[in-house]
C-alpha cells in the first residue's frame, strides 16, 4: 500500500480513465495541428491514482524498452514531473515521441492488471504528459555522463533505432557520429509520421537533447555511397557501427496503370509533405498533387497516415481500400478511430486490380474487386479470396499505395559479408549484432516494417551489445579478423 | 553547408559551378549525380556531376536554367552556398573497353556525357561525338569534347551552327558510312534518346541511355523516378540512371515527366515576377 496515493485498490479501481483533450475532427481535417492535446496535469494526476502500483509491475515487463513504469506513475503522484521524466529517461530516452506514437494497447497497457476488468492505466498518455510538462517548461537537463570511454561509433541512419543507440551510448561516454542520408533529422519520423501525429518541434527538441550529449550528427551523408562501410573502419577510424537505415523501399502493388501521373507510393506522398513541406506550396517548392478524390492502398498505420494528409490537403473524398476487414487492419486502433471521425470512407473487402488512365496517362479511376474471407494464411489472418464478377470502378485521380516497405539495399550491396535475409533484411542475433564484427543493425532494417518502440529496443540492445564488444574485444577476437562471422547468423535464403 | 567556389557561364542559360563537396569529390565516378537543394525552402532536384576534384575536395556541376530552382542557383555565385548536396548517387556509367563509340549529346546533356567520354577516352575507345542543340546558344563543352573525343560533329536544329539538323542525322551519316560502333552512349532530352535508340535499335548496337526521372530523395525511397524498362518497373534514382535505351518506355517517363508541369510553370512565373532574370554574356 503505497503512502503516496491516497485511494484504496477498490476506489482506484473505480476512477474513470482518463481521457486526452483532442482536437475536433470537424477542425484538425482541415489543419496539420496535433490531433490529441494529451492530458491536462488535473487529469494526469487522477489517472495516476489509478495504478494499482502491482508488486510485479508487469507492464514493465510490456514495454519493449523496459520502462521503470510504476515508479515514473509514483512521481506523478509526487507532482516531480520532473522526476518521472527522469525515470522514463533512463530506459527510453525520446519520451516525447513514445508517449505519442507508441501502441501502448498492444504492449504496457495490454497487461496492465488494473486492465483485467477495467480499462488500463493511460500509460502512454501519462508519459507524453510528463514528457510535454518539461518540455514546455524547459527543465530539461542532460545527464550526466560519468566517465569517457574509447571507441568511436558510426551509427547509420538518424531514425528511432539510430538517435536510440546513439544517446544509449553518448550516455556510456563513447564518441557517437551519426550518418542521416536526408537533409534533415529523424528517419521515419521526420519523413513518414505526419505532423498532426508528431510535431516536427517535438522531434527537432527530441534531436537537440541527443546533440546536447555530445553526438555528432551528419547529415547528406549516404552510407554506402559517400563512405563505404569498411572505409568506416579504415580511414575513417571507427571501431563499431550500427546499421538503422529502416525499410524506406516502397513496395508497388504490381497492377496494370502503377505508372501513370497520380500515383504515388505512400514514401512519396507523405515525404513530399512532411519532409518537404508541399503542403506550403509556392512557398516551399516542392509540389504536390493530391486531387479532389484520392484512394489509398492499405491498413496499416502508413495507410491511416497517408489518407488522413491527403484529407487535411483538400481531398473531398479519402478512400481507404483494404482487401481484408477493418480487424485484420494492422493499424493502431486509435488511428482508425482518428480516421473515421475525420470523414475517411473505409472501402473494406475491397482489393485493387487495375489503375484507369487517359491519353496522358493520368490516372482517371481504380478498377477494384471485391473480396471475402477465406482460411487463415500463414500470418494467422483469414485469406482474402476474390469474389467472381464483382468488380467495380471507384472514380479517383489520385491513387497512394501503401502496401508495404522493405528495407534500402544501399549498405547490404556494399558491405561484404553481411548476412541478407529473404526478404532484404540484415540477419541479427539476438543482440543485434549482424554477420560481422563490429557491425550491428536493428529497427526496420532487420525487422523489416516494424513500429518505431521495437526499433528504439533494437537500438538499445545493439548499443549494450556495442558497450559488450568494445570493452572485450581485445580480449575475445583476433584483431584484423575479416573472417569472423558470427554463427548465430545464417544466412537466411 | 555547400560553398560555391567558382561560376562561370557556358551559354545564356547554362552555368558552370565548381561547389566545394569533399566527399562526394573523392568517391564519385562517370555517370553518377548529386541531389541539391539550394534553399531552405527548395526542392530537391538531381544533377549530373560533371567532374570531381579529389584535391581541391570540390566536383563541377553544369546547370540549365530552366524554372525556379535552376533559375534561382543561376543567379547564384561564388560566396554563396547550397544548402544541401547529397551523393554522388546512381550507378556509375559502365565503360566499355578498347571498342568504337558514339558518344551523343543533347543540349545540356552535354554536361552528362562530358565525364563519359573523358572515361571513355581514358578506356582506349575510339569516340565519334556528336552534339546538337536547338541552336548555338545551347552549344555547350565544345573545346572540352574535341579534347577527349577522336571525331567530333556538332548539329543545330535551326542551322545557326554547324550542320542544320538532328544529332540523329548524323548518326544515321555515320553509319551509312559504315562506322561499326560497338555501342552508343546517348543523354539528352527525353524524345532525342528515344529516337538515337530508334536508330541504333535497327543496327542492333548496344545504346545506353540516362534517364532523367522526376526524384525526390534520390536514394530509392520514394519511387517517383520510376520508369518502365522492358515492361520492369525499375527506379532511376538506384537501377540507373542509365538504361538500355532499347528497353526503356520512353513515351511514358515523357508523359510522366508532365506530371508537375503546371506547379513548375507557377513556381517560375512568381519567381520571375520578382526577379530579374537575364540571358548571361558569354564570351567563347
Amino acid at each position: 500500500m503505497s503512502l503516496l496515493n491516497p485511494l484504496k485498490p477498490s476506489e482506484r479501481m473505480k476512477v474513470p480513465r482518463q481521457e486526452s483533450i483532442e482536437q475536433p475532427a470537424s477542425e484538425r481535417k482541415e489543419n496539420f495541428l496535433e490531433v490529441s492535446f494529451g492530458l491536462n496535469e488535473e487529469r494526469a494526476r487522477v489517472e495516476a491514482t489509478r495504478c494499482l502500483e502491482c508488486k510485479n509491475p508487469v507492464c514493465t515487463e510490456g514495454c519493449p524498452v523496459g520502462i521503470d513504469i510504476r515508479s515514473f506513475i509514483q512521481a506523478i503522484l509526487q507532482k516531480d514531473y520532473v522526476g518521472a521524466v527522469k525515470k522514463i529517461r533512463e530506459a527510453n530516452y525520446l519520451p516525447a515521441i513514445c508517449g505519442r506514437v507508441c501502441p501502448q494497447e498492444e504492449q504496457c497497457e495490454a497487461v496492465c492488471t488494473l486492465g483485467k476488468k477495467n480499462p488500463a492505466v493511460a500509460i502512454g498518455k501519462l508519459e507524453r504528459f510528463v514528457a510535454d510538462y518539461e518540455m514546455e517548461n524547459g527543465l530539461f537537463t542532460v545527464p550526466e555522463i560519468a566517465v569517457r570511454r574509447e571507441g568511436k561509433i558510426a551509427i547509420v541512419g538518424s531514425g528511432p533505432a539510430g538517435l536510440t543507440c546513439a544517446a544509449e551510448l553518448a550516455k556510456l561516454g563513447y564518441n557517437i557520429t551519426i550518418f542521416e542520408a536526408l537533409h534533415a533529422v529523424g528517419g521515419v519520423l521526420r519523413y513518414g509520421i505526419p505532423e498532426f501525429r508528431l510535431p516536427r518541434k517535438i522531434l527537432d527538441l527530441e534531436t537537440e537533447r541527443i546533440k546536447a550529449l555530445g553526438v555528432e550528427i551528419i547529415t547528406n551523408f549516404v552510407v554506402g555511397r559517400t563512405a563505404t562501410i569498411d572505409e568506416f573502419f579504415g580511414e575513417w577510424g571507427f571501431n563499431a557501427v550500427f546499421l538503422g537505415t529502416g525499410a524506406g523501399t516502397p513496395h508497388f502493388m504490381g497492377i496494370p496503370g502503377e505508372s501513370a501521373s497520380g500515383v504515388y507510393s505512400a514514401n512519396e506522398f507523405l515525404t513530399r509533405v512532411n519532409l518537404m513541406k508541399a503542403y506550403k506550396f509556392p512557398e516551399y517548392d516542392t509540389p504536390i498533387r493530391v486531387g479532389k478524390r484520392v484512394a489509398v492502398i492499405g491498413g496499416g498505420n502508413t495507410a491511416m497516415d497517408a489518407v488522413r494528409t491527403a484529407k487535411r490537403l483538400g481531398a473531398e473524398k479519402a478512400y481507404l481500400v483494404y482487401r481484408r476487414s477493418k480487424k485484420e487492419m494492422p493499424a493502431r486502433v486509435e488511428e482508425i478511430h482518428h480516421a473515421e471521425q475525420e470523414g475517411i470512407e473505409f472501402l473494406l473487402m475491397t482489393n485493387p486490380v487495375r489503375i484507369l488512365t487517359d491519353a496522358n496517362n493520368w490516372v482517371v479511376g481504380m478498377e477494384c474487386q471485391r473480396m471475402e474471407l477465406g482460411e487463415p494464411d500463414d500470418s494467422g489472418r483469414r485469406r482474402p479470396m476474390p469474389i467472381p464478377d464483382s468488380n467495380f470502378v471507384i472514380n479517383v485521380e489520385t491513387v497512394i499505395e501503401a502496401v508495404g516497405q522493405a528495407p534500402n539495399p544501399i549498405i547490404q550491396s556494399t558491405t561484404p559479408g553481411l548476412n541478407i535475409g529473404k526478404k532484404g533484411t540484415v540477419v541479427t542475433d539476438d543482440a543485434q549484432r549482424t554477420s560481422r564484427e563490429g557491425i550491428f543493425a536493428g529497427g526496420d532494417l532487420s525487422r523489416g516494417g516494424a513500429t518505431v518502440i521495437l526499433a528504439m529496443r533494437d537500438g538499445k540492445r545493439a548499443a549494450s551489445a556495442i558497450h559488450e564488444f568494445l570493452s572485450t574485444k581485445r580480449t575475445n577476437h583476433e584483431e584484423d579478423s575479416p573472417l569472423y562471422t558470427n554463427p548465430y547468423c545464417q544466412y537466411i535464403s | 553547408m555547400f560553398p560555391i567556389l567558382s561560376k562561370e557561364p557556358l551559354s545564356p542559360t547554362i552555368t558552370r559551378f565548381v561547389i566545394y563537396a569533399p566527399y562526394i569529390a573523392k568517391k564519385r565516378q562517370a555517370g553518377n549525380f548529386v541531389i541539391v537543394r539550394v534553399i531552405e525552402t527548395g526542392e530537391r532536384i538531381p544533377l549530373t556531376i560533371a567532374e570531381g576534384d579529389p584535391e581541391e575536395g570540390s566536383i563541377t556541376l553544369i546547370v540549365q536554367a530552366v524554372g525556379k530552382t535552376t533559375k534561382l542557383l543561376c543567379s547564384m555565385g561564388v560566396g554563396d552556398h547550397l544548402v544541401d548536396v547529397v551523393g554522388p548517387l546512381g550507378n556509375p556509367t559502365e565503360i566499355v573497353r578498347d571498342s568504337v563509340v558514339a558518344c551523343i549529346g543533347g543540349g545540356v546533356g552535354t554536361a552528362e556525357l562530358y565525364p563519359i567520354t573523358r572515361a571513355l577516352r581514358e578506356h582506349g575507345n575510339k569516340i565519334y561525338t556528336i552534339i546538337g542543340a536547338r541552336s548555338r546558344d545551347l552549344i555547350i563543352l565544345e573545346s572540352e569534347m574535341s579534347a577527349c573525343s577522336d571525331y567530333l560533329f556538332l548539329t543545330t536544329d535551326d542551322g545557326s551552327y554547324k550542320r542544320k539538323g538532328l544529332v540523329t542525322h548524323q548518326l544515321k551519316d555515320l553509319l551509312d558510312a559504315q562506322v561499326e560502333f560497338d555501342a552508343v552512349y546517348a543523354i539528352g532530352p527525353l524524345p532525342m534518346m528515344k529516337a538515337v535508340s530508334q536508330v541504333t535499335q535497327h543496327y542492333g548496337i548496344k545504346t545506353y541511355v540516362s534517364l532523367n526521372a522526376v526524384m525526390v530523395d534520390g536514394t530509392g525511397m520514394c519511387g517517383g523516378c520510376r520508369v518502365s524498362v522492358n515492361g520492369t518497373m525499375k527506379f532511376a534514382c538506384v537501377d540507373g540512371p542509365e538504361f538500355d535505351g532499347h528497353k526503356v518506355d520512353f513515351d511514358e517517363l515523357i508523359k510522366r515527366n508532365r506530371t508537375y508541369g503546371d506547379f513548375e510553370r507557377e513556381s517560375d512565373r512568381r519567381y520571375c515576377e520578382t526577379h530579374t532574370w537575364e540571358r548571361q554574356e558569354v564570351v567563347k
